[in-house]
């Protein structure tokens, strides 16, 4: 067994050295009828070139953006992943590592997250981000809770046109504690601030819009801004793709007070959902509400800049039960991967990126109007997102588009009943304008 | 050597992105309002792909992983991770499937998914298992809502649980996250809970118990079939933080001592790495009664189809978008394949015989709390260096400079000075003597020479830093 160095010379000698007879002396203190005698029913093992054989099947019977041509986003974003990302994030020193506790010896890792929560405040334009949480979905769940600590209240609005798994997750999270109302959509896709303007009031801790919405449109985000902020609430924005960033004004420049996201668009595989990345940013005035590790910049004892975890009074290891969160393992390497990948790409391939994307989405809009049988319901500006309505069923032309191996996008009707008839259809620049035919052609 | 920051290297006009060169036929300024468009995104790097390479490259060396050396972290099971898994990830159905693809596309990671479910059911001893928590602390958060639910459904949701004082800090503060108060119940001088304490603080408000087994002094608890008892006597629920299950694979289930609720930490147990930080995989374990408050979804088999179930009217909900860290259950999955039954019974056995060996070795030199015996750690303190003012910090800072990350240290709180140590089944009887061999020398040095360690460390890219002054000036982005 590969893993597992030791020989019968240093099990005979190391059970001599404790005075053990057996390995199984080790374990003679468990009372016998807590110990399990008959082994695990678990398949026989796999040498590795099995083992890999075997994952190769399941791998080869699923498919995936290469296999297939797809045009599914809703929250999950297929983008090109720059080979120098994985060339990075595979190095052991920063795939096997373990949390940097240990400054001294983890300055690596430290100074890579106080890097990425940098670009994380620049790409918001907010005063400071956290090393980062599960996923887009807690992130908003955690934010929510934090509006609550901050403003001792406990209503929390979200719009509907948040990604719908985002507000399942707020719902758990905040069960028996936030009162979770939820306002709808205007005829354009966008969230009916005239609603908003009514609920929210001083019981309101928050408001979450997300922005391109779920459906695609951006948001009236300066509008928004006001209507919270008369109400004395916390403006909690969620960027589900952060690649939209590269064209459209930050959340921070409509003065959000907490902005989550996915990061997994930057610089990660789709990977059938997860990991994903939390991205967390806040306003300096709630840093000590803010859960989540931070990385701070400091000196040794030479005066050498250095860099260590800090602020560890808000977390779960010091203050327990007091804790802002119970978060502690996070999603350290993807927030490398985002790292790395956004120096890449730079300010001017960030820009170029999101200008390629939009062209792209447009082709395909202008090219699926000219079909029949084909509606916009929604026509608000938008990124890379766009809901189409039609006239045949949009599952039955998903299973009717697998055999040309393409997926048109994803039908509505799962999370909002009263959309049977409508289909989500996300672009990304690994959708060439071939694809984009084919899309065309086969819906024809 | 200072490594400057990405942001320090920048210069105007710089690229290191690859894009398509095509002219666009959209001008974002005609299909956007100019009140939505950005202009610039202020101080974002400009660098050469060269210059991102030499930067990340410079920053892993300044950092040590489980393959640079031995990492004795009590409770963090740093076992190594094998290169295969990582292979396995990058497979193109796993790394390119998108989670909203439909079912008949994605019978290949579905069956994974479930498979892996029915493993860690049968190691954990228990009936159905929800892979969506993210980590161990998300897991932890998951089963306590599902203890919840339970009682919510019964009609009294209880309003504290009872959790032992050797918890880890994540215990108490999932409970909190669920609504529930917080009671804390002593271990006994041999380090264990006590059915009587249990008995005495259990009432019918309580809505059950979270401990650890083996527990955060790596003593199994030997009580535990007893104190379920207790707990279910009074209606009340058992939750088990399966952190420590490197210890009992194939030796011991929880679900055959009681316990209801288990989470399994996959970056632990199972050898999925622990990426600084994450990403990790808190799969929770429940019993039959309970399953039908887990998470949606969850992957059942019909006939021959894998098929994602929404179908649990009682459901908690969601605790995460999609399905969860899939690609960290796939390194599992492999893991577990490659060890088989027998594999992870060897695997169990061999951490908690380098754990008493090392026990073996230190005891003359080092102070040991609680003399019960060990399982797969054992934790010491600092009482004996003490008296020449060198703490267990002093000693952590002086053993990198012998190359070796420090053990988990000032945990769990019941031992002042508490050094936890934690050396995996996957380290060779050599690496544990060169570590003994380390400690001796730090134990000498802290009577003979304690000067020496109060300034350690000495060999690291940086001396030992200011983390006091972190918390004073405040510093935490790269401002031009």
């Amino acid at each position: 067994m590969r893993f597992l160095p030791h020989t019968e010379d240093d099990i005979r000698e190391m059970l001599e050295a404790i005075g053990a007879g057996s390995l199984a002396d080790l374990f003679s203190h468990i009372p016998s009828h807590l110990k399990k005698e008959a082994p695990l029913r678990l398949p026989p093992r796999l040498s590795e070139q099995e083992l890999l054989s075997h994952l190769s099947a399941l791998s080869g019977s699923t498919a995936n953006s290469e296999s297939f041509i797809s045009f599914l986003g809703a929250g999950c974003y297929d983008h090109f992943i720059p080979a120098a990302v994985d060339a990075i994030s595979s190095r052991s020193e920063f795939l096997t590592s373990y949390t940097p506790y240990q400054p001294e010896v983890s300055q690596g890792v430290l100074q890579a997250i106080f890097e990425y929560q940098t670009l994380v405040c620049q790409l918001f334009e907010m005063d400071v981000a956290n090393a980062s949480m599960y996923d887009g979905a807690s992130a908003a769940a955690e934010a929510v809770l934090m509006a609550g600590r901050i403003k001792r209240r406990t209503k929390a609005i979200l719009s509907m046109a948040l990604h719908p798994e985002y507000r399942s997750v707020i719902k758990t999270y905040c069960h028996g504690q936030m009162d979770i109302q939820e306002i709808g959509l205007t005829k354009e896709g966008l969230t009916d601030l005239l609603s908003l303007g009514r609920l929210a009031d001083d019981t309101t801790a928050c408001v979450v819009l997300q922005s391109p919405n779920f459906f695609g449109p951006i948001e009236r985000l300066g509008e928004a801004d006001a209507i919270v902020h008369r109400a004395g609430a916390l403006f909690v924005m969620a960027v589900a793709e952060p690649i939209s960033l590269g064209l459209l004004r930050p959340p921070g420049s409509f003065n959000a007070d907490i902005v989550v996201g996915e990061g997994q668009p930057l610089g990660s595989p789709t990977s059938f959902g997860g990991p994903g990345l939390g991205l967390f940013a806040t306003r300096n005035a709630h840093v000590r509400q803010m859960p989540g590790r931070i990385v701070g910049q400091t000196a040794d004892k030479e005066g050498k800049r250095a860099f260590c975890l800090t602020l560890a009074t808000r977390e779960q290891h010091i203050r327990r039960e007091k804790a802002t969160s119970n978060i502690c393992t996070n999603e350290g390497l993807l927030a490398l991967r985002s790292a790395v990948y956004l120096s890449l790409m730079g300010k001017q391939g960030l820009r170029r990126l999101s200008e390629i994307i939009l062209d792209r989405t447009e082709l395909l809009k202008k090219r699926l109007k000219r079909i029949p049988g084909l509606s916009f319901p929604f026509n608000a500006p938008a990124f890379n997102e766009f809901v189409v309505r039609m006239k045949r069923s949009p599952e039955k032309l998903v299973t009717a588009l697998l055999k040309k191996k393409i997926i048109p996008g994803l039908p509505l009707g799962r999370y909002y009943p009263e959309m049977k008839d409508c289909l989500l259809i996300s672009v990304t620049e690994k959708n060439s304008p071939e694809d984009i035919e084919a899309l065309c052609k086969a819906l024809q | 050597m200072d490594e400057p920051l990405i942001f320090e290297r920048s210069r105007r006009g710089r690229k290191g992105y690859s894009l398509p060169e095509e002219k666009l036929k959209t001008k974002p300024q005609d299909v956007i309002p100019d009140r939505l468009l950005r202009q610039d995104i202020k101080d974002f790097p400009e660098v050469s792909e060269l210059d991102v390479v030499r930067h990340f490259t410079h920053l892993s060396q300044r950092n040590y992983g489980v393959d640079t050396g031995f990492y004795p972290l009590g409770s963090c099971t740093m076992k190594y991770n094998p290169k295969i898994n990582e292979e396995a990830a990058r497979l193109r159905g796993f790394a390119l499937s998108h989670p909203c693809q439909p079912e008949e596309l994605s019978q290949g990671v579905l069956r994974l998914i479930f498979e892996l479910s029915q493993f860690l059911a049968e190691i954990g001893g228990l009936d159905a298992v929800s892979l969506q928590p993210a980590a161990g602390a998300q897991g932890e958060f998951t089963g306590m809502r599902v203890i919840r639910a339970y009682h919510e459904k019964k009609g009294n949701p209880r309003a504290a649980v009872l959790i032992p004082d050797t918890a880890h800090g994540t215990n108490p503060a999932s409970s909190r996250l669920c609504g529930y108060g917080v009671i804390q119940v002593k271990t006994t001088e041999k380090g264990v809970l006590a059915p009587e304490a249990v008995s005495q603080a259990m009432t019918e408000d309580i809505a059950g118990l979270m401990l650890t087994n083996p527990n955060t002094l790596g003593l199994f608890e030997t009580n535990i079939k007893e104190v379920a008892e207790v707990v279910h006597s009074k209606g009340g629920l058992v939750y088990c933080d399966g952190a420590n299950m490197n210890a009992l694979m194939g030796i011991a289930r929880p679900g055959d001592m009681g316990v209801d609720v288990l989470q399994f930490n996959l970056h632990k147990t199972f050898s999925t790495p622990h990426g600084g930080g994450g990403p990790g995989s808190g799969p929770v374990a429940v019993k039959k009664h309970l399953r039908r408050f887990l998470p949606v979804p969850l992957v059942v088999k019909k006939g021959t189809k894998y098929v994602l179930d929404y179908k649990l009217p009682d459901s908690i909900g969601k605790v995460k978008a999609f399905y969860g860290n899939f690609g960290v259950m796939v390194r599992a999955y492999a893991y577990i394949r490659s060890m088989g039954a027998s594999g992870l019974k060897r695997a169990s056995e061999c951490a908690v015989l380098n754990a008493r060996y090392l026990r073996e070795r230190l005891l003359p030199y080092f102070d040991l709390p609680y003399d019960s015996p060990c399982l797969h750690e054992c934790v010491f303190s600092d009482n004996k260096q003490k008296e020449k003012g060198v703490t267990t910090l002093d000693m952590a800072k002086r053993l990198m400079d012998y190359g070796f990350h420090p053990p988990t240290i000032y945990f769990p709180l019941v031992v002042q000075g508490a050094l936890m140590i934690e050396p995996t089944e996957t380290e060779s009887r050599e690496t544990l003597d060169e570590f003994v061999e380390a400690m001796i020398a730090i134990a000498k040095e802290a009577q003979e020479n304690p000067e020496i360690i109060l300034s350690a460390p000495h060999r690291t890219k940086v001396s030992r830093v200011d983390e006091v002054k972190a918390a004073r000036e405040l510093i935490l982005k790269w401002k031009p």
